[in-house]
């Protein structure tokens, strides 16, 4: 099953190596990581998407509590949480296919923040399905680029992951 | 709080004055270009002693049986590059193991790093998988603070192996020195009292139990928890395993002992395993060379409390019922008063008789009027020659297993062995370790023609120091374990097993300015032994001409269960 979790960490050299290689050394995948400093400098906060069974994701939380520079870990699939992931798209948008392309814009709520004779590059957030879809529902002829961050996760209402 | 003040040192004086002001009393390096400014902060103190090895790999290993030997944390001190790779074998070797070290690599000078500049690797991702934590120090502001931080990690929670890498040029500046009485890191808080409600539960499981079995590891030794859980294992009149990182943790000539499990465990202890309905595990870890193939030891029904300072290794390979994080003399002391304020007197005679009619198959007989020498006969004698006082260390394989079978260790931190990573060449070096650990002690190391010669070398440093180390060669010309597997489950083709062109062991000793002897016959095993270990102040090579179709019983295939064992069909 897919599991979000996030984590608190020093932010300090190498702990994302730490992490990452954890996840490698112990056969564990990982589909997404993002990471960037908190508030508090000191600290950043990581999201990996995983997948694995019950007992797969109880491991890999406690091999991950067991890394020296790891404060916190939080499981966000076991309760209700927020998602989001950022894509910028690249697609081509000539005179014919202007149009139609800034209506499926419209319709899946992105922007458009860059634009060329030939080209609309589109801002797109929201859970990885819906970007997904995105993807699907354009011409697969007129994607030129694509790059996502990968999903951010954060718990709803009073659930916070703080030191 | 900082206790030294206003006292200028070089970055080389302050790793020293910090070793000094840990309580370090010996260090195994070897010097190199990146690590000159400390062996030259060595030179002009005298309280810490540096001992010279031959190879990097003997460093951590003789570090590594310096810590096992002695509950304090082994140190060793070497250079950058190959100084550090050589010596990575010995620092996963002891991350394996869970022994607490302290490595000090040199690196090239800050400016340098990532220029692909002489003797230089990426030492601290190279180690990361094989350290519990390790740093690169870029600031000598940060150096003192960072030594002491690397002795309280590999020191608390589960212990473990921590590397500082040192740039030269952090070696060579000046800083004010100011060692700190403790640290605190908020990422890493490590668990000592277990949980009371949890160890309540665990001692109405096992108040009920009408099979209960203990089953302890290293985590007891690691934790000096031996004497606790004799009393508690005499107390409750449970019978008691021991893994082989827990030899010793219980008396093995305890009536109550039923000898090593596993994969080359006895009978007794693999059947009481699979047949007890409440399992007490201690500071072990259900791997598989201890519990084979963990479906096969799911098939039986039992209830398992496991106790554990690191709660990754809970629930790992095996569901357990009753998991307790925390320090393993603090949960025993918790577990006995339970036990103890419990008056009712639990009937066990049942499950004991079960247990003697599995003690019965005699499982460890070996052929004792062999004209050829047997190993386990080697090891019965060192252990009557000894008084089964030693300190045994030993290397990988078929020896380490008959060690392990055959000397009954009473006392923990006597056995010294590579448990995890099974690392040949593990045992003369760490050999070295222990004697400089117990100065005065016997010390002898269990090995064979194969294991020996991957640290031979170390030889060297024995004459040096004046080790009078005790070298057991149960020498078959066989990389004997190898050869067990190639005969059991590769149809007897012997793939580069047999060990051709051995040197002469007698010469080989006698090279180093040490005594060898070889011995060939039965009748003079005990003789040789008796007199090489009289040699007080002689390191002594006995090399030990053994049979060399002799296979360690019992045995689990890989992959079978636990009960399924293979036993001696001889005699």
């Amino acid at each position: 099953m897919r599991h979000i979790i996030s984590i608190l960490v020093e932010n300090e050299a190498g702990a994302l190596s730490r992490i990452s290689n954890m996840f490698s050394a112990r056969g564990y995948n990982i589909e997404s990581l993002t990471v960037a400093p908190t508030e508090d400098a000191s600290m950043s906060r990581m999201t990996v998407v995983t997948a694995g069974s019950e007992d797969v994701i109880e491991q890999i939380t406690k091999q991950l509590n067991k890394l020296v520079e790891v404060v916190k870990v939080v499981d966000l699939s076991e309760a209700e949480h927020i998602e989001r992931e950022l894509m910028l798209i690249k697609v081509r948008a000539g005179a014919r296919e202007r149009d139609d392309m800034k209506r499926m814009a419209d319709i899946f709520r992105g922007r458009i923040i860059d634009v060329s004779d030939n080209t609309y590059t589109i801002e797109l957030t929201g859970d990885g399905r819906k970007l997904d879809a995105f993807i699907q529902a354009l011409d697969q002829g007129a994607i030129v680029e694509t790059v996502r961050t990968g999903a951010s996760g954060i718990g709803r209402g009073n659930r916070v992951l703080r030191a | 709080m900082d206790r030294i003040k206003g006292l200028e040192l070089t970055g080389a004086e302050i790793v020293v004055r910090c070793l000094q002001e840990e309580g370090v009393d010996t260090v195994f390096g070897y010097p190199g270009g990146a690590v000159l400014h400390i062996y030259d902060a060595l030179f002009k103190q005298d309280k810490v002693r540096h001992v010279l090895v031959r190879h990097e790999q003997g460093a951590a290993h003789a570090a590594d049986g310096y810590s096992r030997s002695s509950h304090k944390v082994g140190v060793c001190l070497v250079t950058s590059g190959p100084g550090v790779t050589n010596a990575v074998t010995g620092i996963a070797t002891a991350y394996m193991d869970s022994i607490p070290m302290v490595i000090i690599s040199g690196q090239v000078p800050t400016h340098a790093i990532g220029q692909d500049a002489f003797q230089e690797c990426d030492t601290v991702g190279i180690t990361r998988p094989c350290v519990k934590h390790n740093f690169l120090v870029k600031d000598v502001k940060e150096l003192a603070t960072t030594i002491k931080k690397a002795f309280y990690l590999a020191t608390t929670g589960r212990p473990g192996p921590v590397l500082v890498d040192i740039p030269k040029d952090i070696t060579a500046l000046p800083c004010e020195f100011a060692y700190p009485e403790s640290v605190s890191m908020r990422s890493y808080n490590p668990v000592r009292k277990g949980h009371a409600g949890q160890i309540k539960k665990a001692a109405l499981l096992l108040a009920e139990a009408k099979r209960p079995m203990v089953y302890t590891g290293g985590g007891v030794i690691l934790s000096n928890a031996a004497p606790r859980l004799t009393e508690f294992v005499r107390h409750t009149g449970f019978p008691c395993t021991n893994t082989l990182m827990g030899l010793g943790g219980y008396p093995a000539t305890d009536k109550q002992f039923l000898g090593m499990l596993g994969m080359h465990g006895t009978y007794e202890a693999n059947m009481a395993m699979q047949h007890c309905d409440v399992l007490l595990a201690i500071g072990a870890r259900f791997d598989d060379r201890v519990i084979g193939n963990p479906a096969h030891f799911a098939q039986n029904p039992r209830k398992i409390i496991h106790i554990d300072i690191d709660p990754s290794s809970i629930s790992k390979r095996v569901k357990v019922d009753v998991p307790i994080v925390g320090n393993v003399p603090e949960v025993l002391d918790e577990l006995l008063k339970l036990a103890r304020a419990d008056a009712k007197t639990q009937d066990l005679k049942a499950w004991w008789k079960q247990i003697d009619e599995w003690r019965g198959k005699d499982c460890l007989r070996y052929d004792r009027h062999s004209k050829i020498i047997k190993p386990q006969f080697v090891i019965e004698k060192l252990y009557e020659v000894t008084g089964g006082d030693a300190f045994i260390t030993s290397d990988v394989g078929q020896h380490q297993m008959w060690a392990a079978q055959f000397y009954k260790f009473d006392q923990p931190r006597r056995w010294i062995n590579s448990g995890g990573l099974g690392t040949m060449g593990f045992g003369l070096p760490a050999a070295m370790g222990v004697r400089m650990a117990n100065p005065g002690a016997t010390v002898a190391c269990v090995t064979g023609e194969s294991s020996i010669q991957m640290c031979l070398q170390e030889l060297s440093t024995c004459k040096q120091y004046r080790l009078p180390i005790k070298i057991v060669n149960l020498n078959n010309r066989y990389m004997g374990m190898v050869r067990q597997w190639q005969q059991f489950f590769h149809g007897n083709r012997y793939s580069e097993s047999y060990m051709d062109a051995l040197p002469d062991f007698v010469k080989l000793a006698e090279g180093y300015g040490h005594r060898g002897v070889q011995i060939d016959k039965p009748a003079d095993v005990e003789p040789a032994l008796r007199e090489a270990f009289g040699r007080k102040d002689e390191l002594v090579f006995m090399d030990f001409l053994t049979d060399q179709t002799e296979n360690v019983y019992p045995m689990i295939p890989g992959g079978k269960g636990i009960t399924e064992m293979i036993l001696s069909e001889e005699l």
